[in-house]
């Protein structure tokens, strides 16, 4: 199954030290989590994942690598306390899971509030096949407004902090101007999304 | 589900096959909960902030796989309607039409997956922002080890 390759692929993201196949680990895994969407229903979520976590951000961690190295340091601590906290938030998690309605049952009652309404109803009020996009759109259309007010906020901080490096740099190297606006490069790649 | 039987031996393959499915029934969200904590041990048990963000990307994606699981429905299609939609506005009868089709198919939840889709993109936003603070700190720092960082913070506090 699906989840089972997941979760082998995700222990190989602990242990891999080259921060490279790290970074080529987590676009597999990501790829894998797209499948898996695609085989619980959520075709919209699938795609989505595949373009941008196994896409977009692939292309990011390796700008970054780019940057920054990859060379990763020994771990300095033993792994033993965080392993501990991460087994005994796990059991509590699991612990929690008991009281989950069983997988896949249609009595669940997450799919009794305004799920049936928006699939018995989008038909009429938004005039769209597609229901994952008419909620999106139309019915949480201020979540999505946020979301994207969000991204503008995110894209705005990564090029204030990659320009104020660049203007750095420009300094000390005295034969570029300084006057011109910060475009160009690593800036302008997080704007397009 | 399971019909209720009157003899005792009935009753308790009744219950037992309640535990195994029990069993199956909540896998999905034991991996999710396993793929959870890996995120989580990279994220605190590694120095590197790379791969501490590699570490949170892990742990958001689980948190993904837990919501869609909670929206599939078993023999469910996903939540396109079944009729089209075109016929439904020209007239009445053709929308009411649309409906008692959309009725008989069974759909996955659609909310999960709206959801989902704001979260994604959320979460590609604040990777962004964090690998270019790790960008700036290896500007300033010359590295990306929280150790170094750390010793070299203490060195200019000293």
């Amino acid at each position: 199954m699906l989840l089972t390759l997941l979760a082998a692929t995700a222990f190989g993201l602990v242990r891999v030290r080259n921060l490279f196949a790290v970074v080529m680990l987590a676009g597999v895994y990501s790829l894998l989590s797209a499948g898996l969407f695609t085989v619980m229903d959520a075709v919209d979520v699938a795609f989505t994942e595949a373009a941008v976590g196994a896409g977009i951000s692939t292309v990011l961690f390796l700008g970054a690598l780019a940057l920054c190295g990859t060379r990763e340091s020994k771990p300095v601590h033993t792994p033993i306390l965080p392993l501990f906290v991460v087994c005994l938030t796990g059991i509590a998690l699991v612990y929690g899971t008991m009281d989950m309605p069983p997988f896949g049952d249609a009595s669940n009652p997450v799919h009794h509030h305004v799920a049936d309404h928006y699939l018995e109803e989008s038909e009429h009020e938004i005039g769209i096949p597609n229901v994952v996009t008419s909620v999106l759109a139309s019915y949480r259309g201020y979540d999505t407004m946020g979301e994207t007010t969000v991204v503008f906020a995110a894209a705005v901080g990564v090029m204030i902090l990659l320009a104020r490096g660049r203007r750095r740099t420009r300094e000390d190297a005295p034969g570029e101007g300084s006057a011109s606006p910060p475009t160009g490069g690593r800036s302008t790649r997080e704007t397009p999304r | 589900m399971i019909p209720v039987a009157a003899n005792p031996l009935a009753q308790s393959l009744a219950a037992q096959l309640q535990i195994a499915q029990n069993l199956v029934s909540h896998y999905n969200y034991w991996v999710v909960i396993v793929l959870m904590m890996v995120g989580f041990h990279i994220l605190i048990a590694r120095g590197n902030l790379i791969r501490k963000i590699v570490g949170l990307n892990v742990f958001q994606t689980s948190v993904f796989m837990l919501y869609i699981s909670l929206g599939k429905i078993s023999g469910g299609t996903p939540p396109i309607l079944a009729g089209g939609v075109g016929h439904g506005e020209t007239d009445a009868h053709g929308a009411a039409e649309g409906a008692h089709q959309a009725a008989e198919v069974l759909y996955s939840n659609p909310l999960p997956h709206v959801l989902i889709l704001t979260a994604i993109v959320v979460g590609i936003a604040t990777t962004s922002v964090g690998l270019a603070l790790a960008v700036r700190i290896r500007e300033a720092y010359g590295t990306i080890e929280e150790e170094e960082i750390n010793a070299i913070e203490a060195e200019a506090g000293a």
